[in-house]
This record gives structure tokens, C-alpha cells and sequence, in this order.
């Protein structure tokens, strides 16, 4: 490769590159960081991993708690905070796309784009910076939960892995959410085409109700919700039952996200002129 | 010279609209070429293929030896791009702009830092820099953009209307600002919408209508082509008209225009009758409102080179109508 030389007589001589600062992994956390400075600045963006989990909490608890399941609410917390987690995962993911795809009307990413970095490094950046709120999120709700009398029966350890199974989940779920992002003409269509599929997805799902009670042809639809598996396996971490085949499903589901959105996305983010 | 911005029969589509139609555009190492045009005239897409942001349908250009097409990535490592709309990041402040595109690049945080600080004094933005991009005024924006697009020093910069929506004060220091990066040694590819601009700035003119060039010379030579000045006189006492065209004709040899608003203009080679005019004035006892040179705008460079109105004048028209 030629490089053109810069002419002589500038001011202050070109700093030398060092090959391992400009790898990809590197651009992605550059650009992580510049998505959580602009969250630090706009902290009413955190309201759907702060305000929402909690009101969802209280509502779902106290309001349906009673009748769902028989009069116990307290039993029915136990239930439901696991299931919660998983829905506000989903619904918090939209903001991503939405995000995205303000950058991209902005002009934000043409500079990106002309610049010799990683294709997938913008994108990539947005999504590790989600994972903040993320841990906002599961953070609250655990909290909040906990002082409203949500008990983990497993212990620390269960906690931990079910910690790390919802945030990994996380990650891969949000590639839909940047998917839509790159192709959806403006910021508002994001969050109607994602709520779309998040509402589906997690009412249809066992995360308020136990999948017994609904019709054959709906169980069918929850068995294979990734949601399901996500909150089965959290729940279980939790609040002990068994985990194994729940994992198992959730981290295939993972991979089909990312191996299905992540391409797609990086694809759409290429060719969007 | 070598020529570091190089293409040939440029042409994409959008839809039903035909952006560009074959567009060559040439520069030589360290000059400046202008590209002149209205609206929708193709600069920005032309800038735009160049800077591997759009792919163009047919066509190939080369930007400093390497292919667009077959080695963006190459490209996009000499290449600093500002465009129409400054796209800073508004709620960053004005280093950490700088600093992340400093950091993207594989500056380390230091030096990237000492980048930041130094453009940003470059740029008069110094005591701004700590303030986020969303409070500053559009020449201050347009300033950080293009401060943006040299964190990397490239080579070849594409400076797309750097000055529209500025006042003219701060047209005059964006002018500076790019006669700066010129004298580092830097390309530039500067496009605009007024003569007057790619006048100050450009070696080299690219006329382009509709996605096509229809017309390429250096400034002085394009300007001798369209006529030169536009002198314009306003008497103070509009019923000296008259005694003010007779005058303009026999001084210049070309029949003045009236705007129908009480003053005339007529085309003059150069500023040399500015002195006898003045004079005659006097002596005839005329009081001007108003006397100017001014080049011609693109409305006249469009009507002198195609024979018809400018498509921004066009427009104007039937959205008048």
C-alpha cells in the first residue's frame, strides 16, 4: 500500500500510530464510551431500565398479583421478578435501535464511516454500551424486588449465573433491535416495528402466568419463545427448579441472534448511503 | 504535480433521480479545486463517492493512487470528510470529538489528547472546548467538523459547502481556516454554491448542473468566460437614472440593465473604470445610494454558460409562480 507523504513544514510532527491501538475491539470500546457519555448527559434516557421495572413491579404485583395467584401476592412476586426481568431486557433493547438510528440522520456516522476503522465497530460500540444499562436495570429490579420481599432461594452463585445469563442475552437480543436500527427510515418506526416483536414476545410468554393455564395452541408459541427460556432459566437460578434445559435453549437462541442479526445489520449499516 | 483526486464518468442513480450523469473531476497535490454548483446540482453526491460513503453505479475514481471501489479502506486513510451538515457529535463536548476521533484513528489517549487541545486552539475553540457541541454557534460547529476531519492530518480533504448558512464574517474565516490547511500541503476539494467562494479559494473550477460538468477552468479563466465584474449603481435621486445609464454606456461600451428597483448594473471587465466613474459622478453632480463590484452569482455564471436560469433560480421562479 502507498501512502501519500504530507508535505514538509507542519507544525507539529504526526504522532505514531501503534498498530494494537487501532484494532477493532479497541474502536468498539472507544465508541462504547462515547454512547455512555451521551447516556451520562441524558440521564431521563435510563427511564426504561430505572422508572419502568419498577412500575411494572409494583403494577403486576399488586394490582394482578392477588388474582393470578390465588390471593398471595408475596407468592406470586417470587413468580413474577424473574419473568420481569426478561420482558424490561426485551423492551429496554429498543432504545438501541432507536439511538442508532438518530446517529445515522444526524450525520453522526457519515464522519464514522469515512474513517479507516472497523465496519462493525460503531455497531458493535452501541451495543457493549447498552450493557450499562443492562446492569441498571437488573440492578433495580433486584433492589426494588428485595424490598418488596422478593427471596432468592438459591444463593449467591445462582444469582451471579443468572446475572450473567440475562446480560448475555441482553447483548445478543439487541442486535435485532440495531438491525432495525440500520433499516427503518426514521427513529419512530424503530420503536414501532420493535415494540411489534417485543410485545408479542413477552406477554406471550411465561413470564406473568404459568404456561399450563393457557390454551395448547399459545403453549406451543411460549415453548419456543426465547423469552420462556431466558425467564425459565432466571427463575430457576433464583428461585430453584430446574435450569438445564432453559440455559441450554437460551444460549441457542443467543447464537441464532447474533449469527442471524449481526451480519444482517452490519450489512444494512454498509450499504445505507 | 501528480493528480491525487482523479475520476471519470461518475454516475449513480436514486430512485428516478440520476444524481450524477458522468462527472470527471481532477486535482493536483496541494491545490484546491472548486466545484461549483446549485442545489442538487451532484456535488454532494459526487463528494460523497469520492469519500466511499456512496458506491457509485459506473465510473472510477482514484483518490491519491487508490481505488475507491477497490480499496475504500485505503482511501478512507488519507481522507478527511466535512459535510454539508457539520456532523459532530452535539452531545460531546468539543475535545471529546476531537478525542474520540483521535483514539478511533489508534492515537494513543495521550497523544490524541494533545491533538484535541492543539486543533482546538487552531480552531479558536479553546475555551469552548469543555462545553458540549449542542451550545455552540454554527461557525463555531462548522469549525469543530472540520478540526474533526484533520484530527487524522490526511491528505486529501473534502470540504462539502463548508460556508452555507454562515455570515459573511464567518465565511471570511472558514475561508482562512482552509487557505491554512492549504498551505500545510493538504488537497482540497472544496464544494459551493457561490462563484465568489470557489473565487477566494479554488485553483481550479469544476462548473456541474444537473450530475454533469458543463464547464472547467481556473477562476480567472471562468471569470473572463461569464464576463468578469457586475458593477451596480444606485443614484440617491432615483430621477437621475437616466443621466446615470448614459453615463455607465459610455464609460463601459455595455448596455446597463435596470432591476427596476432604481439602480443599474452592467458587466465591466475589471475594476480599472471604478476610478473614472467616481469622477465623472462627481462631476456631473450624481450622489450614489449605492456603487459595487461584485462577481457574478451562480444565477449569471448559469445564464452565461447554459443560456438559461440556474436551477436554485428556476426553483425560485416556480415557487413563485
Amino acid at each position: 500500500m502507498t501512502t501519500v507523504t504530507t508535505a514538509p513544514g507542519r507544525a507539529v510532527p504526526v504522532p505514531q500510530t501503534t498498530p494494537a491501538g487501532s484494532s477493532p475491539a479497541r474502536q468498539a470500546v472507544v465508541l462504547a464510551r462515547r454512547s455512555l457519555i451521551k447516556t451520562w448527559r441524558t440521564p431521563e434516557a435510563l427511564v426504561d431500565v430505572t422508572l419502568q421495572p419498577v412500575i411494572f413491579l409494583a403494577l403486576f404485583t399488586y394490582v394482578f398479583g392477588g388474582a393470578i395467584a390465588g390471593g398471595s401476592q408475596q407468592q406470586y412476586l417470587q413468580f413474577l421478578l424473574p419473568g420481569l426481568l426478561g420482558q424490561t431486557i426485551a423492551m429496554a433493547s429498543v432504545s438501541l435501535g432507536q439511538n442508532l438510528n438518530t446517529d445515522i440522520q444526524k450525520g453522526v456516522f457519515d464522519r464514522f464511516r469515512s474513517l479507516p476503522i472497523s465496519r462493525s465497530a460503531p455497531l458493535v460500540g452501541a451495543v457493549l454500551a447498552d450493557l450499562v444499562r443492562y446492569l441498571v436495570l437488573f440492578a433495580v429490579t433486584m433492589v426494588v424486588g428485595t424490598l418488596m420481599g422478593f427471596q432468592v432461594t438459591t444463593g449467591v452463585g445462582g444469582v451471579l449465573a443468572a446475572l450473567a445469563l440475562s446480560m448475555g442475552f441482553a447483548l445478543c437480543f439487541g442486535w435485532i433491535s440495531v438491525y432495525v436500527g440500520m433499516i427503518a427510515r426514521a427513529p419512530g418506526a424503530v420503536q414501532g416495528i420493535m415494540f411489534l416483536l417485543v410485545l408479542p414476545l413477552s406477554f406471550g410468554s411465561n413470564t406473568f402466568v404459568a404456561t399450563e393455564s393457557m390454551p395448547g395452541w399459545l403453549q406451543a408459541f411460549v415453548n419456543v419463545n426465547p423469552i420462556s427460556h431466558v425467564v425459565g432459566a432466571v427463575r430457576g437460578l433464583m428461585t430453584g427448579g430446574p435450569v438445564a434445559g432453559h440455559v441450554g435453549w437460551t444460549l441457542v437462541w443467543m447464537a441464532a441472534f447474533v449469527v442471524v442479526f449481526m451480519p444482517l445489520a452490519v450489512r444494512a449499516y454498509r450499504r445505507r448511503a | 504535480m501528480t493528480t491525487v483526486i482523479e475520476a471519470e464518468g461518475l454516475t449513480k442513480r436514486f430512485g428516478t433521480t440520476q444524481a450524477l450523469a458522468g462527472v470527471d473531476l481532477a486535482a493536483r497535490e496541494g491545490t484546491v479545486l472548486g466545484v461549483l454548483g446549485p442545489n442538487g446540482a451532484g456535488k454532494t453526491t459526487a463528494v460523497r463517492c469520492l469519500a466511499t460513503l456512496v458506491r457509485p453505479d459506473a465510473g472510477r475514481a482514484r483518490i491519491a493512487g487508490h481505488d475507491v471501489l477497490g480499496d475504500p479502506a485505503a482511501v478512507r486513510s488519507v481522507i478527511g470528510l466535512t459535510g454539508q451538515y457539520a456532523s459532530v457529535d452535539e452531545d460531546l463536548t468539543g475535545t471529546q470529538n476531537l478525542l474520540l476521533i483521535g483514539q478511533l484513528l489508534g492515537l494513543r489517549t495521550r497523544d490524541a489528547k494533545a491533538r484535541a487541545a492543539e486543533l482546538l486552539a487552531w480552531f479558536d475553540l479553546s475555551e469552548a472546548a469543555g462545553r458540549t457541541a449542542k451550545t455552540y454557534s454554527g461557525g463555531m460547529r462548522r469549525r469543530l467538523d472540520l478540526a474533526a476531519s484533520l484530527v487524522g492530518r490526511p491528505s486529501v480533504i473534502f470540504l462539502d459547502e463548508p460556508t452555507t448558512g454562515l455570515d459573511p464574517a464567518k465565511r471570511e474565516e472558514m475561508w482562512d481556516v482552509v487557505r491554512h490547511v492549504v498551505a500545510d500541503g493538504a488537497t482540497v476539494l472544496l464544494t459551493t454554491q457561490y462563484l465568489e467562494e470557489a473565487d477566494a479559494l479554488a485553483d481550479e473550477i469544476t462548473v456541474i448542473d444537473r450530475g454533469r460538468v458543463i464547464a472547467h477552468d481556473t477562476p480567472d479563466g471562468l471569470k473572463h468566460h461569464v464576463g468578469g465584474q457586475r458593477l451596480r449603481v444606485r443614484p440617491a435621486d432615483p430621477g437621475r437614472l437616466e443621466d446615470v445609464r448614459r453615463l455607465l454606456t459610455a464609460l463601459t461600451g455595455s448596455t446597463p440593465a435596470g432591476s427596476g428597483r432604481g439602480e443599474l448594473t452592467c458587466r465591466v471587465a475589471d475594476d480599472a473604470v471604478l476610478p473614472g466613474l467616481v469622477a465623472q459622478l462627481q462631476a456631473a453632480g450624481i450622489a450614489v445610494s449605492e456603487l459595487s463590484l461584485h462577481l457574478p452569482t451562480l444565477d449569471e455564471v448559469f445564464l452565461t454558460l447554459t443560456g438559461r436560469p440556474g436551477a436554485g433560480a428556476q426553483r425560485a421562479a416556480e415557487e413563485a409562480a
